[in-house]
């Protein structure tokens, strides 16, 4: 998706001679109360390209409590694109808890010695993640936006906005392995799942006992989804940003929201400005999204906004700016005042639902 | 109860541009701030002081200038705080910089034992959430990310119970002191500083620690040197290869675009109209 304006002169990676047995391509498998986290999936179907980059194995970690679950895991796993799974079975392993997983998979990764290692940039994957760098002493990139393989010397180019998300950055592991890297649920395409595809277990254990874990878990207290917005996973979504001009436009927004049974969205700008909850915010700072719809009323287009919703289906923007940039990335632009367009654009999708519905 | 809190000196992002023509950051009249998320780790720092006494010393890493952070923090009412700043620190990723924040830490335990690490949960313009992380493991400390409540702490036993932000739910964990906590945003409202902190703030003689100072041993763990990830090269993302089909009528009302929008979407993007024929 990228065209570099301003490169560096290129790195020369040179691996230790230890290094050179680092092989094959992992991906964290995180669960919470018997439930896989999507991310996992979406960073298998992401595993396999950059497996298959390189021409070596493509591996899903499973750690978890003793059962049948964690074989389910391992099995969908296999659906998802994997080849094998490293499969750690364990009582400490029930609940997420930062010392036994970072023991677990720091063990893993020195028994078998995985080149890429990929987590989900969750609160579990990213206090993991953080935790296992440090220990292994190795890099790793937070929140890329794309992944692909130089192939001039088999490493890891992790992208990610920097600079707030004013600009994107490549960046890479020098002489350390395995190359770590987090990324954002629903930043990369759910792969197809294929039913049949079968893979193998390689199981190890954990040498760890609850007498050697100092943080208890005293309970769970699961959320309640019910009220909260799920814009990650919305299939329409209407935004608004800063160009609205003022708190009491962005009812605009929410009408045509309502007219079309869709999630509201927000800029980070008005966001900060408590004009909508943080929990609708778009952007590397907030949600990432992929709808089929994606309305954007009043929204530049900055990096740190793009990241989150470029992979909608199909974007429209309304700005008044017909030189802002999210007419670059949009698949249609409306140049003009946000306070007629919307409520036009309400009316307008109105009667084609009423349209449909007679149509059956 | 002796807190340190790790803040950062960031630059303010929503003042932040980018060059139309040469696509380099336009730093000049930025203003610095103390990294948002680090507040709610100071607050709550300075509420465990209030609850039991004992102090909150602040850190930062960066350059001579992070000196504002810090007396800004001061004013909040933190009693103690460090500039640790050198050279040789630069071009440090997160793996250098928490060994240089968990070497300070240790220096200053050495004075006065340390039983809580507070960090925001991430910075606004690194946004990697890494630091937290590497300084507890570098110190063996426990580890309590997304800390959205610290719902009780006990003295004697050296036990804490905290709400822990997970995916779909709230932990709640115990574990013990010495730990490190990553606070979430939102999990408390910062003070105003009294007229007394600001003036102290203004006149604290501030604690520069240079390498020796911090107690690093080894310099092959800090700035470049330390770091494993380096940037290859720094971007703007191109357009589509397309860009927008902008919608306009000639003399047509909002009403006409919005219409002729609509047509051309269900001619091209089926999807959408699959999607639209669900809602309907």
């Amino acid at each position: 998706m990228s065209e570099e304006t301003q490169v560096k002169k290129k790195r020369k990676i040179v691996l230790d001679e230890r290094l050179l047995a680092y092989k094959g391509v992992w991906v964290f498998i995180e669960h919470e109360r018997g439930q896989v986290h999507p991310v996992s999936w979406e960073l298998l179907g992401e595993g396999r390209k950059l497996a298959d980059m390189l021409g070596v194995e493509l591996a899903g970690v499973v750690l978890a409590a003793p059962g049948e679950e964690a074989k389910r895991f391992c099995e969908e796993a296999y659906q998802y694109g994997a080849d094998l799974c490293y499969l750690m079975q364990s009582e400490v392993l029930a609940d997420y808890r930062n010392d036994p997983f970072t023991q677990g998979l720091t063990e893993l990764v020195n028994a078998y010695q995985p080149e890429i290692l990929l987590l989900g940039a969750t609160t579990q994957g990213r206090d993991l993640a953080g935790s296992v760098a440090t220990t292994l002493q190795t890099g790793l990139t937070a929140d890329c936006t794309g992944l692909t393989i130089d192939p001039d010397n088999r490493s890891l180019l992790s992208t990610r906005p920097t600079f707030g998300g004013s600009l994107l950055c490549t960046i890479v592991t020098l002489n350390y392995r395995p190359q770590m890297a987090t990324v954002r649920p629903r930043v990369m395409a759910m792969p197809e799942k294929v039913p049949g595809r079968v893979g193998r277990i390689v199981e190890h254990p954990l040498a760890m006992a609850e007498d050697d874990i100092v943080t208890k878990v005293l309970e769970f207290i699961a959320d309640d989804s019910r009220d909260k917005p799920q814009l990650p996973f919305a299939d329409i979504i209407v935004a608004g940003g800063r160009g609205l001009g003022k708190p009491e436009n962005f009812q605009l927004v929410r009408d045509l929201a309502e007219a079309l049974g869709a999630e509201v969205g927000a800029s980070r700008p008005v966001v900060q400005a408590g004009w909508v909850e943080l929990d609708r915010q778009v952007g590397q700072s907030g949600k990432t999204v992929r709808p089929k719809l994606y309305i954007a009323a009043g929204i530049s287009g900055a990096i740190q906004h793009r990241v989150g919703m470029e992979g909608a289906d199909c974007i429209i923007a309304i700005n008044n700016d017909p030189n802002a940039p999210i007419f670059d990335f949009a698949h249609y632009g409306i140049v003009g005042d946000a306070m007629t367009i919307l409520p036009a654009l309400t009316e307008a999708f109105r009667q084609k639902l009423a349209t449909l519905k007679q149509a059956g | 109860m002796h807190s340190v809190v790790c803040i950062k000196q960031v630059p303010d992002s929503a003042q932040i541009r980018v060059h139309p023509v040469t696509n380099t950051i336009m730093r000049q009249g930025v203003p610095a701030i103390i990294n948002p998320y680090d507040l709610f780790a100071l607050e709550e720092a300075l509420r465990l002081k209030d609850r039991f006494g004992g102090k909150v010393t602040v850190i930062t890493m960066g350059p001579p200038q992070a000196e504002v952070a810090l007396r800004k923090a001061l004013s909040f009412g933190a009693d103690d705080a460090i500039l640790v700043t050198d050279k040789s620190f630069a071009g440090a990723d997160t793996l250098a910089t928490s060994y240089a924040l968990a070497a300070t830490i240790r220096q200053i335990a050495k004075e006065s034992p340390v039983d809580m690490v507070f960090t925001g949960k991430q910075t606004i313009d690194g946004d990697t959430a890494q630091v937290g992380p590497g300084i507890a493991k570098r110190m063996d400390l426990q580890l309590l990310t997304y800390v959205s409540r610290i719902v009780s702490v006990d003295q004697d036993k050296r036990e804490i119970v905290v709400e822990r932000r997970a995916e779909g739910g709230v932990q709640v964990l115990k574990t013990s002191l010495p730990c490190l906590i990553t606070m979430l945003e939102g999990s408390n409202q910062m003070r105003f500083g009294t007229m007394p902190d600001m003036f102290r703030a203004a006149r604290y003689e501030m604690k520069f620690w240079d390498k020796t100072a911090a107690g690093i041993e080894d310099v092959t763990k800090i700035g470049l040197k330390g770091s494993p990830t380096v940037v290859n090269k720094v971007f703007t993302p191109s357009p589509r290869s397309e860009k927008a089909e902008m919608i306009a009528v000639e003399g047509g009302s909002p009403a006409d675009v919005a219409v002729a929008l609509l047509a051309k979407m269900a001619a091209r993007f089926p999807l959408v109209e699959k999607e639209l024929a669900k809602r309907a």
